[in-house]
């Protein structure tokens, strides 16, 4: 299945979100996550199961003004 | 300073709040927010790469959620869609903390605050429960509106975000600290200390700035710097200034004099 993830369409196997983080050593680290416009709360990473379509992002805190 | 401020739930020791960008190093951050004596230190949220190094350091590493208070900000958005969304992500992002500077910036060259999106999203913001902190134009009608809005600290411009030009209308500012209850926060354009400290004499509750600091020759020295023009200021507000004459008044007694 295909899922956009920060603007990026991926081919990914179907799978939780933790799982995906896994996979890309964000999982623990200090990210927060949308998923389709909702935030999902860190709470819920390992029971949110991505389906076809979904659009992700995912951000991190950077130096800003 | 022994004095505080109060910003919505928050009791802030220091009345510089200070940015994050435009630093060399996260090093460099540290010291430099380390030497200014701010307790507010503010952040932006970005995508993060995906193909990064997990070991890579990160802001929040250098600036700790436990000894700062963070106040992660919207700069970038043009929306107030995105500004809301970007908000949202930054409590998820710290733990459910709901301080953020709201900024809905216009595109143009100017990077002006674009007040109709401003007003919009901090009307959908205080409703969801954030306590936010406006960085606005120095219109005083559109500051007295957000407050009324219910945002915890208005931010005026002194001049144009990065321009280091100083307060360009103090006497917008003046009439936007005679009108509001909430702290007034000069944010943006401050070049050197004592534009800070011109900012401070007016009344303002504090200053916030970024670039005149990071982008200064010796940055940490310029923090320093900082700290003291703006303690300097509070202190001369506080103290209240003489008043201003057209023509001198000697300061040693005029009798007595040998003859």
């Amino acid at each position: 299945m295909q899922i956009s993830v920060n603007g990026e369409v991926e081919r990914i196997e179907p799978q939780s979100l933790e799982s995906y983080l896994t996979t890309k050593s964000l999982l623990g680290r200090r990210i927060a996550v949308e998923r389709n416009g909702d935030i999902v709360p860190k709470s819920q990473f390992s029971e949110v199961i991505l389906e076809d379509g979904d659009v992700l992002e995912i951000v991190h805190a950077i130096g800003g003004g | 300073m022994t004095d505080t401020i109060q910003v919505g739930s928050y009791t802030l020791k220091s009345r510089l709040l200070v940015g994050t960008g435009k630093y060399r190093d996260l090093d460099e951050t540290g010291l430099a927010i380390e030497a200014s004596g701010a307790d507010v230190v503010t952040m932006a949220v970005r995508r993060t790469n995906l193909g990064q190094n997990p070991n890579e350091p990160n802001l929040l590493d250098v600036i700790s959620p436990d000894r700062y208070t963070l106040l992660p900000n919207t700069a970038g958005c043009h929306t107030a869609d995105d500004a809301v969304r970007t908000c949202r992500l930054a409590r998820e992002l710290l733990d459910g903390h709901n301080l953020v500077k709201l900024e809905v910036i216009s595109k143009s060259r100017t990077l002006y605050p674009d007040v109709v999106e401003t007003l919009s999203a901090a009307r959908t913001l205080v409703d969801d429960g954030f306590e936010v902190m406006v960085y606005t134009s120095d219109d005083p009608l559109i500051a007295l509106e957000l407050e009324a809005i219910g945002c915890v600290a208005v931010m005026p411009l002194g001049a144009p975000i990065g321009s280091g030009l100083g307060l360009q209308n103090p006497y917008n500012i003046r009439e936007i600290l005679d009108n509001l209850k909430v702290p007034v926060i000069v944010d943006a354009g401050v070049g050197t200390a004592s534009d800070a400290t011109v900012a401070m004499e007016l009344g303002c509750e504090g200053v916030l700035m970024n670039t005149a600091i990071a982008q200064a020759k010796d940055p940490i020295k310029m923090a320093h710097a900082m700290r003291l023009a703006i303690e300097s200021g509070r202190l001369a507000y506080e103290a209240g200034r003489m008043p201003r004459k057209r023509y001198a008044d000697a300061s040693s007694p005029e009798t007595g004099l040998i003859e």
